[in-house]
Protein backbone atom coordinates (compact mmCIF):
# COMPACT_ATOMS: atom_id res chain seq x y z
CA UNK A 1 0.00 0.00 0.00
CA UNK A 2 1.65 3.11 -0.83
CA UNK A 3 1.92 6.09 1.21
CA UNK A 4 1.93 9.67 -0.81
CA UNK A 5 2.56 12.70 1.15
CA UNK A 6 0.30 15.47 -0.22
CA UNK A 7 1.53 17.90 -2.98
CA UNK A 8 2.35 21.49 -2.66
CA UNK A 9 -0.69 22.44 -4.20
CA UNK A 10 -3.43 20.20 -1.37
CA UNK A 11 -1.21 22.19 0.80
CA UNK A 12 -2.33 25.16 -0.20
CA UNK A 13 -5.74 24.21 -0.52
CA UNK A 14 -5.95 22.88 2.92
CA UNK A 15 -4.45 26.14 4.20
CA UNK A 16 -6.73 28.31 2.20
CA UNK A 17 -9.64 26.42 3.32
CA UNK A 18 -8.96 26.80 6.88
CA UNK A 19 -7.88 30.52 6.13
CA UNK A 20 -3.94 30.23 7.46
CA UNK A 21 -1.25 31.71 5.00
CA UNK A 22 1.36 29.46 5.93
CA UNK A 23 2.18 25.79 7.80
CA UNK A 24 4.44 27.63 10.22
CA UNK A 25 1.06 29.98 11.36
CA UNK A 26 -0.34 26.80 12.86
CA UNK A 27 2.29 26.68 15.36
CA UNK A 28 1.75 30.70 16.48
CA UNK A 29 0.07 29.64 20.04
CA UNK A 30 3.65 28.07 20.98
CA UNK A 31 5.60 30.36 22.74
CA UNK A 32 8.81 31.43 21.20
CA UNK A 33 10.97 30.46 24.07
CA UNK A 34 9.70 26.60 23.89
CA UNK A 35 10.28 26.60 19.93
CA UNK A 36 13.75 25.01 19.11
CA UNK A 37 14.29 27.22 16.21
CA UNK A 38 16.81 26.82 13.82
CA UNK A 39 18.96 23.53 14.58
CA UNK A 40 22.72 24.88 14.68
CA UNK A 41 24.59 22.17 14.60
CA UNK A 42 23.51 19.80 11.58
CA UNK A 43 26.01 19.84 8.61
CA UNK A 44 25.50 20.67 5.23
CA UNK A 45 23.64 18.42 3.17
CA UNK A 46 25.97 15.96 1.64
CA UNK A 47 25.29 13.83 -1.87
CA UNK A 48 24.42 10.20 -2.19
CA UNK A 49 28.17 9.48 -3.21
CA UNK A 50 29.36 11.54 -0.33
CA UNK A 51 27.09 9.59 1.99
CA UNK A 52 28.04 6.50 0.44
CA UNK A 53 31.59 7.22 1.10
CA UNK A 54 31.12 8.75 5.01
CA UNK A 55 29.33 5.97 5.79
CA UNK A 56 31.83 3.39 4.39
CA UNK A 57 34.65 4.94 6.53
CA UNK A 58 32.92 4.81 9.59
CA UNK A 59 31.86 0.83 9.07
CA UNK A 60 35.48 0.24 8.48
CA UNK A 61 36.49 1.92 11.58
CA UNK A 62 34.42 -1.14 13.18
CA UNK A 63 36.54 -3.46 11.55
CA UNK A 64 35.06 -7.07 11.16
CA UNK A 65 36.00 -8.85 14.34
CA UNK A 66 34.65 -12.39 15.45
CA UNK A 67 32.10 -11.84 17.96
CA UNK A 68 32.03 -14.49 20.95
CA UNK A 69 29.45 -11.82 22.66
CA UNK A 70 26.25 -13.28 23.34
CA UNK A 71 24.59 -11.58 26.64
CA UNK A 72 21.13 -11.05 24.91
CA UNK A 73 22.00 -10.73 21.33
CA UNK A 74 23.72 -13.16 19.47
CA UNK A 75 26.01 -13.38 16.17
CA UNK A 76 23.84 -15.84 13.81
CA UNK A 77 23.94 -16.82 10.34
CA UNK A 78 21.26 -15.44 8.38
CA UNK A 79 20.10 -16.55 5.18
CA UNK A 80 20.12 -14.07 2.25
CA UNK A 81 17.26 -14.62 1.39
CA UNK A 82 15.54 -13.28 4.69
CA UNK A 83 16.26 -9.83 4.29
CA UNK A 84 16.00 -10.12 -0.06
CA UNK A 85 12.24 -10.42 1.16
CA UNK A 86 11.99 -8.22 3.92
CA UNK A 87 12.70 -5.09 2.08
CA UNK A 88 10.53 -5.77 -0.38
CA UNK A 89 8.50 -2.66 -0.83
CA UNK A 90 5.31 -4.52 0.45
CA UNK A 91 6.86 -5.32 3.66
CA UNK A 92 8.80 -1.92 4.18
CA UNK A 93 6.91 -0.46 6.72
CA UNK A 94 7.46 -0.76 10.37
CA UNK A 95 3.86 -0.12 10.92
CA UNK A 96 0.69 -2.50 10.92
CA UNK A 97 -2.07 -0.50 9.23
CA UNK A 98 -4.74 0.87 11.16
CA UNK A 99 -7.30 -0.05 8.30
CA UNK A 100 -5.32 -3.02 8.62
CA UNK A 101 -8.13 -5.36 6.52
CA UNK A 102 -6.85 -3.28 3.26
CA UNK A 103 -3.40 -5.05 3.85
CA UNK A 104 -3.90 -8.68 3.53
CA UNK A 105 -0.94 -9.90 2.94
CA UNK A 106 0.67 -7.70 6.44
CA UNK A 107 -2.08 -9.46 8.13
CA UNK A 108 -1.11 -13.14 6.62
CA UNK A 109 2.25 -12.54 7.55
CA UNK A 110 1.55 -11.41 11.40
CA UNK A 111 -0.93 -14.30 11.40
CA UNK A 112 1.96 -16.86 10.41
CA UNK A 113 4.55 -15.44 12.90
CA UNK A 114 1.35 -15.72 15.39
CA UNK A 115 1.29 -19.04 14.16
CA UNK A 116 4.57 -19.81 14.77
CA UNK A 117 5.50 -18.43 17.63
CA UNK A 118 2.79 -20.34 19.74
CA UNK A 119 4.21 -23.65 18.12
CA UNK A 120 7.67 -22.85 19.21
CA UNK A 121 6.32 -21.78 22.82
CA UNK A 122 3.75 -24.39 23.12
CA UNK A 123 1.27 -21.34 24.16
CA UNK A 124 -2.36 -20.72 22.78
CA UNK A 125 -1.32 -16.80 21.48
CA UNK A 126 1.26 -14.59 20.32
CA UNK A 127 0.66 -10.86 19.85
CA UNK A 128 2.40 -9.12 17.16
CA UNK A 129 5.55 -7.90 18.86
CA UNK A 130 7.06 -5.17 21.42
CA UNK A 131 9.84 -3.45 20.97
CA UNK A 132 12.47 -5.26 22.41
CA UNK A 133 12.63 -8.52 25.10
CA UNK A 134 13.45 -5.89 28.00
CA UNK A 135 10.07 -3.93 27.75
CA UNK A 136 8.01 -7.48 26.81
CA UNK A 137 9.37 -8.52 30.01
CA UNK A 138 7.69 -5.35 31.65
CA UNK A 139 4.53 -5.48 29.44
CA UNK A 140 4.36 -9.17 30.74
CA UNK A 141 4.34 -8.33 34.59
CA UNK A 142 2.24 -5.25 33.93
CA UNK A 143 -0.43 -8.11 32.46
CA UNK A 144 0.46 -10.15 35.33
CA UNK A 145 -0.83 -7.72 37.91
CA UNK A 146 -3.65 -6.37 35.51
CA UNK A 147 -4.56 -10.45 35.63
CA UNK A 148 -3.87 -11.89 39.00
CA UNK A 149 -6.59 -10.01 40.47
CA UNK A 150 -6.35 -12.65 43.86
CA UNK A 151 -2.86 -11.10 44.85
CA UNK A 152 -3.04 -7.88 46.61
CA UNK A 153 0.44 -7.30 47.07
CA UNK A 154 1.44 -6.60 43.62
CA UNK A 155 4.85 -8.42 44.74
CA UNK A 156 7.11 -9.54 41.38
CA UNK A 157 9.58 -12.52 42.01
CA UNK A 158 12.35 -11.35 39.41
CA UNK A 159 15.99 -13.98 39.77
CA UNK A 160 18.97 -12.10 39.75
CA UNK A 161 19.91 -14.47 36.89
CA UNK A 162 17.32 -12.04 34.73
CA UNK A 163 19.08 -10.06 32.20
CA UNK A 164 20.77 -7.22 34.12
CA UNK A 165 19.08 -4.36 31.43
CA UNK A 166 15.71 -6.36 31.26
CA UNK A 167 15.24 -5.89 35.12
CA UNK A 168 16.49 -2.03 34.99
CA UNK A 169 13.76 -1.65 32.31
CA UNK A 170 11.24 -3.40 34.27
CA UNK A 171 12.02 -0.99 37.25
CA UNK A 172 11.59 2.11 35.41
CA UNK A 173 8.45 0.80 33.54
CA UNK A 174 6.91 -0.39 36.62
CA UNK A 175 8.28 1.40 39.18
CA UNK A 176 5.93 4.56 39.45
CA UNK A 177 2.50 2.34 39.26
CA UNK A 178 2.49 0.21 42.99
CA UNK A 179 4.66 -2.82 41.91
CA UNK A 180 6.81 -4.39 43.87
CA UNK A 181 10.65 -5.78 42.46
CA UNK A 182 11.97 -8.28 44.40
CA UNK A 183 15.49 -9.77 43.81
CA UNK A 184 15.88 -13.41 43.96
CA UNK A 185 19.51 -14.23 44.43
CA UNK A 186 21.43 -17.25 42.90
CA UNK A 187 22.95 -20.07 43.65
CA UNK A 188 26.78 -19.13 43.74
CA UNK A 189 27.69 -22.87 42.90
CA UNK A 190 25.07 -23.91 39.73
CA UNK A 191 24.21 -19.86 38.77
CA UNK A 192 20.54 -20.57 38.85
CA UNK A 193 17.73 -20.17 41.02
CA UNK A 194 17.29 -23.10 43.35
CA UNK A 195 13.53 -23.66 44.00
CA UNK A 196 14.67 -24.61 47.62
CA UNK A 197 16.11 -20.84 47.77
CA UNK A 198 11.98 -19.63 46.71
CA UNK A 199 10.63 -21.72 50.82
CA UNK A 200 10.82 -18.10 52.21
CA UNK A 201 8.58 -16.92 50.09
CA UNK A 202 5.47 -19.82 50.01
CA UNK A 203 2.91 -18.94 51.85
CA UNK A 204 3.13 -15.41 50.84
CA UNK A 205 0.64 -13.22 48.20
CA UNK A 206 3.29 -13.34 45.16
CA UNK A 207 1.31 -12.05 42.26
CA UNK A 208 4.38 -13.29 39.79
CA UNK A 209 7.43 -14.99 39.17
CA UNK A 210 9.68 -14.18 36.65
CA UNK A 211 11.90 -17.58 35.43
CA UNK A 212 14.49 -16.92 32.69
CA UNK A 213 15.43 -19.77 30.51
CA UNK A 214 18.46 -19.98 29.40
CA UNK A 215 19.26 -17.68 32.59
CA UNK A 216 21.51 -14.59 31.71
CA UNK A 217 24.77 -16.83 32.15
CA UNK A 218 23.65 -18.96 29.75
CA UNK A 219 22.17 -21.56 32.58
CA UNK A 220 19.85 -23.64 32.18
CA UNK A 221 16.65 -23.21 34.69
CA UNK A 222 14.91 -25.79 36.93
CA UNK A 223 11.40 -24.69 35.12
CA UNK A 224 9.31 -27.31 35.73
CA UNK A 225 9.82 -26.94 39.63
CA UNK A 226 10.06 -23.10 39.40
CA UNK A 227 6.55 -23.01 37.34
CA UNK A 228 5.01 -25.48 39.86
CA UNK A 229 5.87 -23.36 42.80
CA UNK A 230 4.60 -20.57 41.45
CA UNK A 231 0.92 -21.91 40.86
CA UNK A 232 0.86 -23.38 44.09
CA UNK A 233 1.62 -20.10 45.39
CA UNK A 234 -1.11 -18.55 43.52
CA UNK A 235 1.50 -16.61 41.37
CA UNK A 236 1.53 -16.21 37.61
CA UNK A 237 5.07 -17.72 35.35
CA UNK A 238 6.57 -15.51 33.53
CA UNK A 239 9.07 -17.08 31.14
CA UNK A 240 12.14 -15.33 29.76
CA UNK A 241 13.48 -17.31 26.97
CA UNK A 242 15.54 -17.51 23.99
CA UNK A 243 13.52 -18.47 21.37
CA UNK A 244 16.19 -20.24 19.35
CA UNK A 245 17.03 -22.44 22.55
CA UNK A 246 13.35 -23.55 22.61
CA UNK A 247 13.75 -25.70 19.38
CA UNK A 248 15.61 -27.94 21.49
CA UNK A 249 13.61 -26.73 24.84
CA UNK A 250 10.88 -27.85 27.05
CA UNK A 251 8.76 -24.78 25.73
CA UNK A 252 7.07 -22.47 28.32
CA UNK A 253 3.58 -24.00 27.62
CA UNK A 254 4.43 -27.16 29.08
CA UNK A 255 6.50 -26.23 31.65
CA UNK A 256 5.26 -27.82 35.19
CA UNK A 257 2.00 -29.39 36.02
CA UNK A 258 0.49 -26.36 34.19
CA UNK A 259 2.79 -24.78 31.68
CA UNK A 260 3.58 -20.65 31.86
CA UNK A 261 0.93 -18.05 32.30
CA UNK A 262 3.03 -15.76 30.00
CA UNK A 263 6.22 -16.33 28.18
CA UNK A 264 8.87 -13.25 26.42
CA UNK A 265 11.66 -12.75 25.27
CA UNK A 266 13.62 -11.12 22.83
CA UNK A 267 13.48 -12.04 19.18
CA UNK A 268 16.38 -10.69 17.72
CA UNK A 269 18.18 -14.34 17.38
CA UNK A 270 15.45 -15.11 14.87
CA UNK A 271 16.49 -13.58 11.81
CA UNK A 272 17.50 -9.59 13.00
CA UNK A 273 21.43 -8.38 12.42
CA UNK A 274 23.33 -6.98 15.83
CA UNK A 275 23.63 -4.40 13.74
CA UNK A 276 24.95 -2.22 16.93
CA UNK A 277 22.21 -2.83 19.38
CA UNK A 278 18.87 -2.69 17.17
CA UNK A 279 16.40 -2.34 15.71
CA UNK A 280 15.31 -6.08 17.22
CA UNK A 281 11.76 -7.04 18.60
CA UNK A 282 10.31 -8.76 21.87
CA UNK A 283 7.66 -11.54 21.57
CA UNK A 284 4.70 -12.29 23.67
CA UNK A 285 3.11 -15.27 24.29
CA UNK A 286 0.13 -16.47 26.78
CA UNK A 287 -2.20 -18.82 27.86
CA UNK A 288 -5.80 -18.09 26.30
CA UNK A 289 -7.01 -16.83 29.38
CA UNK A 290 -4.90 -14.00 29.21
CA UNK A 291 -5.37 -12.91 26.12
CA UNK A 292 -7.22 -10.01 27.37
CA UNK A 293 -4.62 -8.46 29.16
CA UNK A 294 -2.32 -9.02 26.47
CA UNK A 295 -0.91 -5.72 24.63
CA UNK A 296 -1.31 -5.58 21.05
CA UNK A 297 -3.13 -7.49 18.57
CA UNK A 298 -4.26 -10.70 17.25
CA UNK A 299 -4.64 -11.62 13.34
CA UNK A 300 -7.28 -14.56 12.79
CA UNK A 301 -7.96 -16.36 9.68
CA UNK A 302 -11.25 -16.17 7.55
CA UNK A 303 -13.47 -17.07 4.81
CA UNK A 304 -14.94 -13.70 3.11
CA UNK A 305 -18.32 -13.83 1.32
CA UNK A 306 -17.11 -15.53 -1.48
CA UNK A 307 -15.47 -18.28 0.67
CA UNK A 308 -11.96 -17.39 -0.33
CA UNK A 309 -9.51 -17.38 2.71
CA UNK A 310 -9.15 -13.92 4.20
CA UNK A 311 -6.83 -12.62 7.27
CA UNK A 312 -8.86 -9.72 9.92
CA UNK A 313 -7.57 -8.47 13.37
CA UNK A 314 -9.53 -10.88 15.93
CA UNK A 315 -8.73 -8.90 18.83
CA UNK A 316 -7.22 -5.65 19.60
CA UNK A 317 -9.85 -4.25 21.73
CA UNK A 318 -7.67 -3.21 24.24
CA UNK A 319 -5.20 -1.06 21.72
CA UNK A 320 -4.15 2.47 22.35
CA UNK A 321 -6.27 3.85 19.70
CA UNK A 322 -9.43 2.44 20.64
CA UNK A 323 -9.39 1.99 24.90
CA UNK A 324 -7.10 5.07 25.34
CA UNK A 325 -5.86 5.60 28.89
CA UNK A 326 -7.69 2.37 29.34
CA UNK A 327 -5.13 0.28 26.75
CA UNK A 328 -3.44 -2.66 28.22
CA UNK A 329 -0.38 -0.69 26.95
CA UNK A 330 0.64 2.11 25.70
CA UNK A 331 3.62 1.19 23.81
CA UNK A 332 2.81 -1.80 21.41
CA UNK A 333 3.82 -0.34 18.44
CA UNK A 334 5.10 -3.44 16.90
CA UNK A 335 8.64 -3.79 14.97
CA UNK A 336 6.65 -4.97 11.77
CA UNK A 337 9.97 -5.46 9.95
CA UNK A 338 11.76 -7.30 12.09
CA UNK A 339 8.50 -9.91 12.79
CA UNK A 340 8.68 -10.29 8.76
CA UNK A 341 12.57 -11.08 8.83
CA UNK A 342 11.77 -13.10 11.76
CA UNK A 343 8.62 -15.08 9.95
CA UNK A 344 10.83 -15.77 6.57
CA UNK A 345 13.54 -16.70 9.10
CA UNK A 346 11.25 -19.30 10.88
CA UNK A 347 9.76 -20.82 7.56
CA UNK A 348 12.84 -21.20 6.23
CA UNK A 349 14.76 -22.98 8.61
CA UNK A 350 11.61 -24.68 10.06
CA UNK A 351 11.34 -26.41 13.35
CA UNK A 352 14.38 -28.93 12.12
CA UNK A 353 16.55 -26.26 10.85
CA UNK A 354 16.05 -24.33 14.08
CA UNK A 355 16.66 -27.01 16.13
CA UNK A 356 19.89 -27.82 14.11
CA UNK A 357 21.14 -24.15 14.40
CA UNK A 358 20.69 -24.85 18.49
CA UNK A 359 22.44 -27.95 18.38
CA UNK A 360 25.14 -26.35 16.42
CA UNK A 361 25.40 -23.35 19.17
CA UNK A 362 25.28 -25.92 22.01
CA UNK A 363 28.55 -28.03 20.58
CA UNK A 364 30.45 -25.03 19.54
CA UNK A 365 29.83 -23.85 22.72
CA UNK A 366 30.95 -26.84 24.61
CA UNK A 367 33.97 -26.99 22.29
CA UNK A 368 34.82 -23.46 23.21
CA UNK A 369 34.95 -24.20 26.94
CA UNK A 370 36.65 -27.35 26.84
CA UNK A 371 39.33 -25.48 24.84
CA UNK A 372 39.30 -21.92 27.25
CA UNK A 373 39.30 -24.26 30.69
CA UNK A 374 42.89 -25.48 29.49
CA UNK A 375 43.86 -21.92 29.88
CA UNK A 376 46.16 -21.29 32.99
CA UNK A 377 43.92 -19.30 35.64
CA UNK A 378 40.74 -19.66 33.29
CA UNK A 379 38.15 -21.37 34.71
CA UNK A 380 34.76 -22.30 34.17
CA UNK A 381 31.84 -21.15 36.14
CA UNK A 382 28.69 -22.95 37.67
CA UNK A 383 28.15 -26.44 37.35
CA UNK A 384 24.90 -26.40 35.75
CA UNK A 385 23.81 -27.19 32.16
CA UNK A 386 24.37 -24.53 29.28
CA UNK A 387 22.47 -23.63 26.38
CA UNK A 388 25.34 -21.54 23.98
CA UNK A 389 26.83 -19.28 26.86
CA UNK A 390 29.09 -19.61 29.78
CA UNK A 391 30.79 -17.67 32.45
CA UNK A 392 34.77 -17.70 33.03
CA UNK A 393 36.49 -16.24 35.99
CA UNK A 394 40.02 -14.93 34.84
CA UNK A 395 43.30 -14.71 36.54
CA UNK A 396 43.52 -10.50 35.13
CA UNK A 397 41.10 -7.80 35.05
CA UNK A 398 38.30 -8.67 32.41
CA UNK A 399 37.86 -4.88 30.99
CA UNK A 400 42.26 -4.42 30.03
CA UNK A 401 42.11 -8.21 28.67
CA UNK A 402 39.05 -7.67 26.50
CA UNK A 403 40.28 -4.64 25.24
CA UNK A 404 43.67 -6.53 24.45
CA UNK A 405 41.72 -9.22 22.76
CA UNK A 406 39.63 -6.17 20.31
CA UNK A 407 43.00 -4.79 19.50
CA UNK A 408 43.42 -8.38 17.84
CA UNK A 409 39.81 -8.14 16.23
CA UNK A 410 37.94 -10.57 18.53
CA UNK A 411 35.51 -9.24 20.86
CA UNK A 412 35.86 -12.44 23.56
CA UNK A 413 33.12 -11.92 25.48
CA UNK A 414 30.32 -9.55 28.15
CA UNK A 415 32.33 -8.38 31.04
CA UNK A 416 30.27 -8.93 34.09
CA UNK A 417 31.77 -6.50 36.42
CA UNK A 418 29.55 -3.26 36.35
CA UNK A 419 26.29 -6.11 36.87
CA UNK A 420 27.94 -8.98 38.84
CA UNK A 421 30.54 -7.38 40.68
CA UNK A 422 30.62 -10.50 43.29
CA UNK A 423 32.12 -12.36 40.60
CA UNK A 424 34.94 -10.58 40.54
CA UNK A 425 37.20 -10.80 36.93
CA UNK A 426 34.34 -12.57 35.34
CA UNK A 427 33.52 -12.77 31.49
CA UNK A 428 30.31 -14.17 29.67
CA UNK A 429 31.06 -16.01 26.29
CA UNK A 430 29.02 -17.16 23.62
CA UNK A 431 30.21 -19.32 20.38
CA UNK A 432 26.67 -19.85 18.06
CA UNK A 433 26.99 -21.97 15.09
CA UNK A 434 29.09 -19.34 13.26
CA UNK A 435 32.32 -19.61 14.90
CA UNK A 436 34.79 -21.88 12.74
CA UNK A 437 37.17 -24.34 14.89
CA UNK A 438 40.00 -22.25 13.74
CA UNK A 439 38.29 -18.76 14.78
CA UNK A 440 37.59 -20.80 18.61
CA UNK A 441 41.77 -21.79 18.43
CA UNK A 442 42.93 -18.75 17.37
CA UNK A 443 40.41 -16.99 20.43
CA UNK A 444 42.12 -19.10 22.60
CA UNK A 445 45.85 -18.55 21.54
CA UNK A 446 44.75 -15.13 21.60
CA UNK A 447 43.16 -15.01 24.93
CA UNK A 448 46.23 -16.99 26.81
CA UNK A 449 48.74 -14.78 25.23
CA UNK A 450 46.74 -11.89 26.67
CA UNK A 451 46.70 -13.73 29.94
CA UNK A 452 50.46 -14.52 30.07
CA UNK A 453 51.19 -10.74 28.85
CA UNK A 454 48.69 -9.08 31.83
CA UNK A 455 49.86 -11.16 34.15
CA UNK A 456 53.28 -11.22 34.18
CA UNK A 457 55.63 -14.08 34.18
CA UNK A 458 56.38 -15.95 36.24
CA UNK A 459 52.37 -17.51 36.65
CA UNK A 460 51.69 -18.02 40.63
CA UNK A 461 49.30 -20.71 39.18
CA UNK A 462 50.16 -24.16 39.52
CA UNK A 463 50.40 -25.74 36.20
CA UNK A 464 47.28 -28.11 34.94
CA UNK A 465 47.84 -31.56 33.71
CA UNK A 466 46.27 -31.77 30.36
CA UNK B 1 -37.73 2.66 20.76
CA UNK B 2 -35.53 0.36 23.47
CA UNK B 3 -37.32 -1.23 26.13
CA UNK B 4 -37.34 0.87 28.93
CA UNK B 5 -39.36 -1.13 31.92
CA UNK B 6 -40.96 1.04 34.73
CA UNK B 7 -40.20 -0.88 37.73
CA UNK B 8 -36.57 -0.22 37.55
CA UNK B 9 -33.96 2.92 38.20
CA UNK B 10 -31.44 4.20 35.70
CA UNK B 11 -27.81 6.11 35.57
CA UNK B 12 -26.90 8.41 32.69
CA UNK B 13 -24.23 6.41 31.72
CA UNK B 14 -27.05 3.42 30.92
CA UNK B 15 -26.97 1.06 33.68
CA UNK B 16 -30.07 0.23 35.19
CA UNK B 17 -30.81 -0.61 39.04
CA UNK B 18 -33.09 -3.30 40.64
CA UNK B 19 -33.95 -2.16 44.20
CA UNK B 20 -34.26 -5.95 45.62
CA UNK B 21 -35.85 -4.64 48.78
CA UNK B 22 -32.91 -6.50 51.04
CA UNK B 23 -30.53 -3.55 50.78
CA UNK B 24 -29.09 -4.82 48.11
CA UNK B 25 -29.59 -3.85 44.27
CA UNK B 26 -29.37 -5.65 40.88
CA UNK B 27 -26.92 -3.85 37.77
CA UNK B 28 -27.17 -4.24 34.45
CA UNK B 29 -26.87 -2.18 31.53
CA UNK B 30 -29.85 -0.93 29.77
CA UNK B 31 -31.35 -2.43 26.48
CA UNK B 32 -30.69 0.84 25.09
CA UNK B 33 -26.74 0.55 25.95
CA UNK B 34 -26.39 -2.77 24.28
CA UNK B 35 -28.22 -1.77 21.28
CA UNK B 36 -25.57 1.23 20.78
CA UNK B 37 -22.44 -1.12 21.55
CA UNK B 38 -23.65 -3.84 19.08
CA UNK B 39 -23.12 -7.85 19.57
CA UNK B 40 -20.57 -8.58 23.38
CA UNK B 41 -17.98 -10.24 22.52
CA UNK B 42 -16.64 -10.03 26.18
CA UNK B 43 -17.19 -8.89 29.72
CA UNK B 44 -15.08 -8.25 32.24
CA UNK B 45 -16.82 -7.94 35.98
CA UNK B 46 -15.46 -7.09 39.42
CA UNK B 47 -14.45 -9.38 41.94
CA UNK B 48 -17.03 -10.26 44.89
CA UNK B 49 -15.88 -8.36 47.86
CA UNK B 50 -14.71 -5.73 46.03
CA UNK B 51 -15.80 -1.87 47.37
CA UNK B 52 -16.80 0.25 45.04
CA UNK B 53 -17.68 4.00 44.43
CA UNK B 54 -21.22 5.49 43.17
CA UNK B 55 -20.09 6.69 39.62
CA UNK B 56 -16.92 4.15 39.95
CA UNK B 57 -15.18 2.06 37.11
CA UNK B 58 -16.99 -1.78 38.02
CA UNK B 59 -17.06 -3.43 34.77
CA UNK B 60 -15.91 -3.39 30.97
CA UNK B 61 -18.17 -4.61 28.60
CA UNK B 62 -16.48 -4.92 24.94
CA UNK B 63 -18.49 -5.47 21.22
CA UNK B 64 -17.27 -5.75 18.01
CA UNK B 65 -17.37 -2.19 17.87
CA UNK B 66 -15.84 -0.69 21.03
CA UNK B 67 -14.72 -1.59 25.00
CA UNK B 68 -16.72 0.60 27.18
CA UNK B 69 -16.44 1.08 31.37
CA UNK B 70 -20.13 0.11 33.18
CA UNK B 71 -20.07 2.43 36.34
CA UNK B 72 -21.92 1.65 40.02
CA UNK B 73 -24.71 3.62 40.21
CA UNK B 74 -24.35 3.35 43.85
CA UNK B 75 -21.75 3.05 46.54
CA UNK B 76 -20.99 -0.20 48.23
CA UNK B 77 -20.04 -3.82 48.34
CA UNK B 78 -20.13 -6.65 45.30
CA UNK B 79 -21.85 -9.27 46.69
CA UNK B 80 -22.35 -11.56 43.59
CA UNK B 81 -21.23 -11.19 39.97
CA UNK B 82 -23.18 -13.06 36.75
CA UNK B 83 -20.38 -15.88 36.12
CA UNK B 84 -22.44 -16.72 32.99
CA UNK B 85 -21.48 -14.14 31.08
CA UNK B 86 -18.25 -15.07 30.85
CA UNK B 87 -18.90 -17.60 28.60
CA UNK B 88 -22.02 -15.95 27.02
CA UNK B 89 -21.69 -12.11 26.77
CA UNK B 90 -24.20 -12.08 24.31
CA UNK B 91 -26.89 -12.69 26.71
CA UNK B 92 -26.68 -9.08 27.83
CA UNK B 93 -27.61 -8.33 24.11
CA UNK B 94 -30.56 -11.02 23.94
CA UNK B 95 -31.86 -10.06 27.84
CA UNK B 96 -30.22 -7.10 29.31
CA UNK B 97 -33.05 -7.11 31.76
CA UNK B 98 -32.90 -10.47 33.19
CA UNK B 99 -30.28 -12.99 32.29
CA UNK B 100 -28.04 -10.50 31.34
CA UNK B 101 -27.73 -8.91 34.72
CA UNK B 102 -23.94 -8.35 35.58
CA UNK B 103 -23.52 -7.45 39.30
CA UNK B 104 -25.50 -7.22 42.83
CA UNK B 105 -24.13 -4.63 44.96
CA UNK B 106 -24.93 -4.23 49.12
CA UNK B 107 -25.41 -0.77 49.33
CA UNK B 108 -23.81 1.56 51.77
CA UNK B 109 -25.66 4.57 50.83
CA UNK B 110 -29.22 3.12 50.37
CA UNK B 111 -30.42 6.97 49.95
CA UNK B 112 -28.12 7.35 46.73
CA UNK B 113 -31.01 5.21 44.89
CA UNK B 114 -33.06 8.31 45.04
CA UNK B 115 -31.05 10.27 43.04
CA UNK B 116 -31.22 7.77 39.89
CA UNK B 117 -33.53 8.53 37.26
CA UNK B 118 -36.97 6.86 36.81
CA UNK B 119 -38.43 4.73 33.24
CA UNK B 120 -39.87 8.19 32.37
CA UNK B 121 -36.83 10.75 32.82
CA UNK B 122 -33.99 7.73 31.31
CA UNK B 123 -36.60 7.37 28.42
CA UNK B 124 -36.24 11.35 27.61
CA UNK B 125 -32.51 10.77 28.22
CA UNK B 126 -32.06 8.32 25.44
CA UNK B 127 -34.63 10.17 23.24
CA UNK B 128 -32.54 13.69 23.73
CA UNK B 129 -29.74 11.23 22.39
CA UNK B 130 -31.27 10.38 19.42
CA UNK B 131 -32.34 13.88 18.09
Amino acid sequence: MPFIPHTEQEIREMLDTIGVNAIEDLFDEIPPGLRCGELERVPPALSEMEVGQLMGRRAREDGQPVCFIGAGAYDHHIPAAVWQLTTRGEFYSAYTPYQAEASQGTLQLVYEYQSMMTALTAMDVSNASLYDGASALAEAVLMAVRFNRKSKSRRVLIPRSVHPAYRRVVHNIVRNQGIELVELAYDPVGGHIDPALLEPYSGQDITALVIPQPNFFGVLEEVDALTDWAHANKALAIGVVNPLALSVLTPPGEWGEQGADICCGEGQPLGAPLSSGGPYFGFMCCRRALVRQMPGRIIGRTLDLDGKTGYSLTLQAREQHIRRSKATSNICTNQGLMVTAATIHMALLGSEGLARVAAACHANTAGLVARLSCIEGVEPLFDRPVFHERVFCLPVAANSLLRSLAAHNVLGGFDLARDYPELGSAILVCATEKRSDEEMNAFADKLERVIGMQAGAPCQLQPKDW
Amino acid sequence: MSNVPNELKYAKSHEWVRNEGDGSVTVGISDHAQELLGDLVFVELPEVGAKVDAGGESAVVESVKAASDVYSPVAGQVVAVNQALADTPETINQDPFGEGWMFKIEMSTPSQLDELMDAAAYTDIIESEEH
